[in-house]
């Protein structure tokens, strides 16, 4: 650890320190011998590769997990908690990197949940009291939803909003936010930024996760790195760069973020024509072997939606589909994988993964079919294709026989791409493919889906972060509330007729 | 990388000896019973009441490895007690009119199996919970053994039939045993070797992970309570056979064994998660419990309370171990 580089401050401005902490999970140590500690009314961000510990250690703050050595402190005071509850009392809230809704609370029941209004000091539920206050704090955070409808009816991203408004009305000194935003677009970035200057001004302490740099920079005071579960430096954020902090993370030297290497286009290879459906309407659209083909727009405005409805999860009202220009018809994903048509869907806990079952089943449940022809599992072949599989991603894991559950959850996602990198498809839909996904491992994917593009694959990206589909795509297409708005072209994203403003400006409706 | 200062139990770290624990603890009971049972009664390890164990065990056996499939997927199945009195009044009716064993028993056995798979469609075509569906179709089942069998329970006097459930082979190892260890065999290649085992593992899991992942989720579904009818029929033969008799009003209760031995044997209500082993020894220490009380002279009352106590015990175990997720 030489390249610690602590920048000296006075420990009484901590709010919170950790000195010595581990963790081990059997074999895997989580955090080894760790020292960090975050200074009062600040935003500090906490880097680090996949793997590196990051969220374990926010979980042995908030009690969720019991360290096996060391101490923390929380205002000067040693502090030991038994769980969220006793945290949030202690002054302490924390914004989960995997989300958790109870899908049959309401908005407002799940916002007040284990802090519920009574009515006097009865054990009743004082509704009206609790929809109030939920409407007002909605209102607050101006986000536009009926406190009385249930959390299974909302989208990723707006759990991941009420998770975020309700750690923030904890009224918590401190304030632990795991990468809050990995599922937000850029408005809703930008809200929460705007909550936590709000926060900070009320002198409010923040530790922020996440992969994405240019959040860092732009939110950040100070950070700390952690790499294998090692602390390996801090400092101000005003005071290094992002190669540095990379390099930092990664331990060796890195750049470019976006390799995208240009490969000859083929012919159509899927086309889709006046798609409607829950969502969305009259969208047409056609990707090319070799292709990778963006689809951009703000969380909500039917990109997801028509992707899930191409793949048969929902159901089409109108339209139609056509491979290599035959019409097909996609009843289930069943038969779009049998035709050659893979989607890594956005919701990974939802839809990706079987937690509690090994990497080695989660990877080869989607290739079974295909790869495995015998009456009798192969099971040799089995074990080396998911491990080959899983290399290629460098998944960190003990063994490919772990559950998907004990996985970091950038790991988690790693294992989502690998089920589907392994069924080699014609047409890949990739919806948020790198959520979760720390800096180097994001441009090693990317390197895979150029790859694949040059293999004649035809790729379909949905994502929410604006440089990775400029940075990614042939061309670009922008919806707008359900409907397509218009089309950006890599040449005018290269020669600048096209940028990040001209983008977003169509993604809101404008020309 | 030291890690001197962890705590160490019989020379493994504690996630270790939780996992270790959790795969395994269940065989140091089922040994530790065998060697309390060998200790305090003489008669226990002889040939004779071993035997005695697994034959008594094998029904319940059977069962349980049609309801381990049942559980795993995401479901439950309460139907399987009233599947053996429709089994036996139907082996009664058909052996009656035809004389003809292998007859009597396939038919029985397509019977239930046919039950099964209604159960299924109910449950994966509209979506019902299987608790419920069962729940009813339990009702149903049972009122048409009354019916078919005219409410009457009759002999068989059939000494060639009879021998399925009595007969030993080489004089020695009774058939029951025989015919659960060959579908233990089965359920275990099934369950653990094939697609269709891969894919009730992802449906009870995760179903929306299953679908997504191209897994026919209703023919799994479907699948988990046909196999389920169909030892339930098997068993209904061995029932049938062991008493000789067509009994309408048989077999109440007999679910509750077999989903506690499924319990006991590691797998989840929640689903995806259950091993056949695991159930084999489920299924060994239930039957340890009411030979072993039966040795020891306890009454058949005080018997169902530790079985209700040991399932309770049984999953705290499990939830206490799992505390983590
Ligand atoms: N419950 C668990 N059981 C076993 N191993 C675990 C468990 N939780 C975490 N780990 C392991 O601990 C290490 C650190 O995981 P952690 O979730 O803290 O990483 P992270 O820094 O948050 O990564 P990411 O950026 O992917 O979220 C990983 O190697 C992970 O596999
Ligand atoms: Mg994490």
């Amino acid at each position: 650890m030489n390249e610690q580089e602590n920048f000296q401050q006075d420990p009484q401005e901590y709010i919170l320190e950790c000195r010595g902490v581990s963790k081990f999970f059997g074999g895997t140590h989580a955090l080894e011998d760790v020292d960090f500690h975050v200074n009062k009314g600040q935003v500090h961000a906490l880097v680090g590769e996949n793997g590196a510990g990051k969220s374990t250690l926010m979980k042995i703050i908030i009690g969720l997990y019991k360290q096996d050595k060391g101490e923390v402190f929380f205002e000067g005071k040693p502090y030991t908690v038994n769980g969220p509850a006793e945290a949030i009392k202690a002054g302490i809230s924390m914004i989960h990197q995997e989300l958790n809704p109870e899908p049959y609370l309401s908005v407002a029941e799940s916002i007040f949940l284990k802090r519920e209004d009574t009515i006097g000091k009865s054990f009743l539920l004082n509704k009206k009291e609790t929809n109030r206050k939920a409407a007002e704090l909605l209102k607050q955070f101006n986000f536009d939803i009926d406190p009385k409808v249930l959390m299974e009816e909302l989208t990723l991203a707006q759990s991941q909003m009420i998770e975020i408004i309700k750690a923030v009305s904890c009224n918590a000194r401190l304030v632990i936010m795991d990468e809050p935003t990995s599922s937000l677009d850029s408005e809703e970035t930008d809200r929460l930024f705007r909550t936590i200057r709000n926060l900070k001004e009320h002198g409010v302490t923040i530790i922020y996760i996440s992969h994405r740099m240019e959040e860092i920079f732009e939110i950040c005071d100070s950070y700390s790195v952690f790499r294998d579960g090692h602390f390996v430096g801090t400092g101000k954020v005003s005071e290094v760069t992002t190669n540095k902090l990379i390099s930092m993370m990664v331990g060796r030297k890195f750049d470019n973020i976006f390799p995208k290497e240009e490969v000859e286009i083929g012919d159509v290879a899927f086309r889709v024509e006046g798609l409607s459906g829950k969502g969305f309407q009259d969208i047409s659209f056609e990707v090319r072997h070799g292709e990778i083909l963006g689809l951009s727009g703000l969380v909500g405005s039917g990109r997801s939606e028509t992707m899930r409805a191409i793949f048969g999860m929902d159901p089409l009202t109108n339209g139609k589909i056509y491979l290599d220009e035959k019409e097909i018809s996609i009843k289930n994903p069943r038969e779009a994988i049998s035709k050659g048509i893979a989607m890594i869907n956005e919701d990974r806990k939802n839809y990706g993964l079987c937690l509690f079952r090994s990497l080695r089943e989660n990877i080869s449940l989607p290739n079974l079919e295909s790869r495995q022809p015998g009456l009798l599992i192969d099971q040799t072949r089995e074990k080396k294709e998911c491990l080959d599989a899983s290399t290629k991603l460098r998944v960190k894991t003990a063994s490919i026989e772990a559950d998907a559950f004990s996985l970091s959850g950038g790991n988690q996602q790693k294992i989502v791409l690998s089920k589907w990198i392994m069924a080699e498809p014609r047409v890949l839909i990739m919806d948020e493919p790198t959520r979760g996904i720390d800096v180097g491992a994001k441009a090693e994917i990317h390197a895979l889906m150029c790859k694949f593009a040059s293999e004649g694959m035809a790729i379909i990206l949905v994502s929410s972060e604006l440089p990775e589909v400029m940075g990614m795509s042939d061309r670009i297409l922008i919806y707008h509330e359900g409907k397509l708005n218009g089309e950006v072209s890599r040449k005018e994203i290269l020669d600048g007729t096209a940028n990040q403003e001209t983008i977003l400006a169509k993604e809101f409706g404008g020309k | 990388m030291e890690k001197s200062q962890e705590k160490k139990i019989l020379g493994m770290n504690q996630h270790d000896f939780s996992l270790f624990m959790k795969r395994y603890g269940i065989v140091f009971v089922m040994i530790g019973m065998f060697v309390i049972l060998s200790v305090s009664s003489t008669k226990f390890l002889k040939m004779n009441n071993i035997l005695n164990v697994l034959s008594t065990v094998a029904l319940n056996g059977i069962l349980a490895m049609g309801m381990v499939f049942v559980i795993t997927a995401g479901g439950i199945d309460l139907s399987i007690g009233s599947l053996l009195a429709l089994a036996s009044t139907t082996i009664g009716i058909v052996l009656q009119a035809t004389g003809n064993i292998p007859l009597s028993c396939i038919v029985a056995v397509a019977v239930c199996t046919f039950f099964g798979l209604l159960n299924g469609l109910l449950v994966a075509k509209f979506n019902m919970f299987p608790f419920v569906v069962t729940l009813a179709s339990q009702l149903v089942i049972r009122g048409l053994g009354y019916v078919i069998s005219g409410g009457y329970s009759f002999a068989l006097a059939n000494p060639k039939f009879s021998q399925i459930g009595l007969g030993k082979l080489f004089g020695v190892i009774p058939y029951p045993i025989l015919i659960l260890l060959g579908i233990a065999v089965i359920s275990y290649l099934l369950l653990h070797w094939t697609k269709f085992g891969r894919y009730i593992y992802a449906v009870g899991g995760n179903i929306n992970a299953a679908t997504a992942s191209g897994v026919n989720v209703f023919w799994t579904r479907v699948g988990s309570f046909v196999i389920s009818g169909l030892f339930a029929g098997v068993a209904g033969i061995i029932m049938t056979a062991r008493i000789n008799a067509a009994q309408p009003n048989i077999g109440i209760g007999y679910e509750t064994d077999a989903i506690a031995a499924c319990v006991i044997g590691g797998t989840s209500f929640a689903g995806g998660i259950s091993t056949i082993p695991g159930t084999m020894v489920g299924i060994i220490i239930i039957g340890l419990i009411y030979n072993g009380m039966n040795l020891i002279g306890i009454s058949s009352y005080w018997q169902t309370i530790s079985k209700g106590l040991l399932i309770i015990g049984a999953v705290m175990l499990d939830s206490f171990i799992n505390k983590k997720r």
